[in-house]
């Protein structure tokens, strides 16, 4: 048994030999030109744009063109939307899509984690489950905007919606695919039921919530954007919508692009949760880049 | 079978039979008409060719699993569920990823309502002993696969376990690593008392560790023959392997053994066919 422990891990950096150095130069390098490369593809495409709309070569009425969105974002910064400053959109939609997605992911993880674990709820309610999946749960919107009116409960109504499926499947498979050999262990050492659920269960099965928590996040955006564009009095959506009615095509651009920011943003938080939360995985080789 | 069950033996099964329905609706039998008695305080190593039901064995003296026929029982007492005095030590990781080797080893405790403190000293004493103590912050997967199984062992021993139950523990690791962690756990079994059944399917580390070597059949299993190994205690595996006693018995169940050995290669390349 000494025989290992003596091989405990110091790490000693590797001496930087002049072969060593010329490679990280080379990575180095490689990182630089990925970026600028990636750069430019974006000013091309911007550049060939503009320069099209510029010539009429496309219909800028239609089509709009880069410098004309970025006057329309710059005008609603500077001096507020129709419905109100810009960040009150901004507030609303994503309050509205934070609430649904809080409520549709506790909702998913924990039906989830309940039919993933007790048979009998599972072979009851599974069918049902598949019928309510197999509806196209956008078209719920309309119904959502009858029952709750103009206010934000129709969008975090249609957010959850649409963020409970996903969460809940994942959850649910996650529950079933526990390692058998942890559940047989962690019953030999002592663990009862709700132990095995809470400490065995729900940890191994964080890995695969966790990836329906990034695709549903988007999921919860698109229930608030389509149910503000749908009827509202507030955000983004109507934003959209409010461009779309008056043709104005730069403005329907700008609001897309203020979302996309949003959700990048957005996901990136959501990674770097992930990230703390999951110290106890082996580092993702891929992630290295 | 043996003199020595003159109390209540730790382990006795009479009769066990164990079957599975398999996913294509037909009947597996795995385990038939077993009969194995263990002593208190007595390792007995159980060998057999692969894939015959010993390790089924194993989860119906755990608990884990209920026998279709026949009756098991520990301490005199029939298996109703999971036993409280059974350790199990499995074949493949089994040791929680998520937790770091402390808490590993701090679960068995804290499942049983031990307060954290008591646990945490109790856990801290094993790591030592298995030569851990200075990896108890570490999660599994920056340890190595011999250092994985000795947390296991220690989250296996910190509970007491008047019964452990070895499924192939060491089958995973290198052969140096096995010898290691052979004489190990001969260390860390002497001073508990508890009796321990111990699946392999190596004939050297059967004999090496065991008082008895219990040769199964080929699937489904039941025993075929039981040898004694008079060798004496306490052993170290490298030193007890070079003895002439040693090798006579390897001889004699080796025989035994060899014949069930070939019927399950046949029966396999009849499949393959």
């Amino acid at each position: 048994m000494p025989l290992e422990t003596t091989a405990a891990p110091t790490a000693t950096a590797p001496p930087v030999t002049t072969r060593t150095a010329a490679r990280q130069r080379a990575a180095q390098k490689r990182k630089f030109t990925v970026y600028g490369a990636r750069a430019g593809v974006l000013v091309a495409f911007l550049g060939l744009w503009e320069l099209c709309a510029r010539t009429e070569a496309i219909d800028p009425f239609n089509f709009s063109q880069p410098s004309r969105i970025w006057a329309q974002i710059w005008q609603w910064v500077t001096h507020g939307t129709a419905q109100g400053s810009l960040g009150e959109q901004i507030g609303y939609t994503l309050y509205e899509a934070l609430t649904g997605w809080v409520i549709g992911v506790v909702g998913g993880v924990l039906l989830g984690i309940a039919l993933g674990r007790i048979r009998f709820l599972a072979d009851v309610f599974g069918p049902y489950i598949k019928v309510l999946n197999a509806i196209p749960r956008i078209v719920l919107a309309p119904i959502f905007l009858i029952w709750f009116g103009l206010g934000p409960a129709s969008k975090v109504a249609s957010a959850v919606v649409l963020v409970f499926f996903p969460v809940f499947f994942n959850a649910f498979q996650g529950a079933r695919e526990v390692d058998r050999n942890l559940i047989a262990n962690a019953r030999i050492l002592g663990a009862d039921n709700r132990r095995l659920t809470l400490q065995v269960v729900i940890p191994a099965a964080t890995t695969w919530i966790f990836t329906s928590l990034h695709v549903s996040f988007g999921f919860a955006l698109i229930g608030a954007i389509v149910g503000e564009y749908i009827g509202a009095t507030k955000g983004l959506g109507l934003l959209v919508a409010a461009a779309q009615g008056t043709f104005n095509a730069a403005g329907v651009y700008a609001a897309m692009t203020i979302l996309a920011v949003v959700a990048l943003l957005t996901e990136g938080l959501l990674t770097f949760g992930e990230k703390r939360l999951f110290r106890w995985k082996p580092a993702d080789s891929g992630d290295g880049r | 079978m043996n003199g020595l069950t003159t109390t209540a033996p730790a382990i006795e099964l009479t009769g066990a039979t164990k079957r599975f329905r398999t996913p294509s609706g037909s009947l597996h039998t795995a385990v038939r008409d077993l009969d194995l008695t263990v002593a208190p305080g007595e390792f007995v190593a159980v060998v057999g060719p692969t894939g015959c039901g010993k390790s089924t064995a194993l989860t119906l003296v755990s608990g884990l699993e209920e026998p279709t026929e026949g009756e098991v029982r520990v301490h005199g007492e029939q298996v109703e569920g999971i036993n409280g005095q059974v350790g199990f030590v499995f074949q493949q990781d089994a040791v929680f990823p998520w937790r770091t080797v402390l808490s590993n080893v701090m679960a068995g405790p804290r499942f049983r309502g031990v307060p954290v403190a008591e646990a945490r000293e109790r856990a801290r004493d094993w790591l030592a002993r298995v030569g851990l103590a200075a990896f108890e912050d570490r999660y599994p997967h920056q340890l190595s696969g011999g250092m994985r199984k000795r947390v296991a062992l220690a989250q296996t021993f910190v509970n007491d376990p008047k019964i452990l139950l070895m499924d192939e523990p060491f089958s995973a690791l290198d052969v140096q690593t096995r010898a290691l962690m052979s004489d190990q756990l001969l260390d860390l079994w002497a001073g508990t008392g508890s009796s321990v059944v111990f699946v392999t399917h190596d004939l050297d580390e059967a004999i090496a560790l065991a008082d008895r070597v219990v040769v199964m059949t080929a699937g489904p299993a039941t025993v075929k023959q039981v040898f004694t190994v008079d060798l004496p205690r306490p052993r170290t595996v490298e030193a007890v392997r070079l003895e002439p006693r040693f090798v006579e018995l390897y001889r004699e169940i080796w025989a035994s053994l060899g014949e069930e050995v070939r019927i399950t290669r046949e029966r396999g390349a009849g499949n393959a066919a």
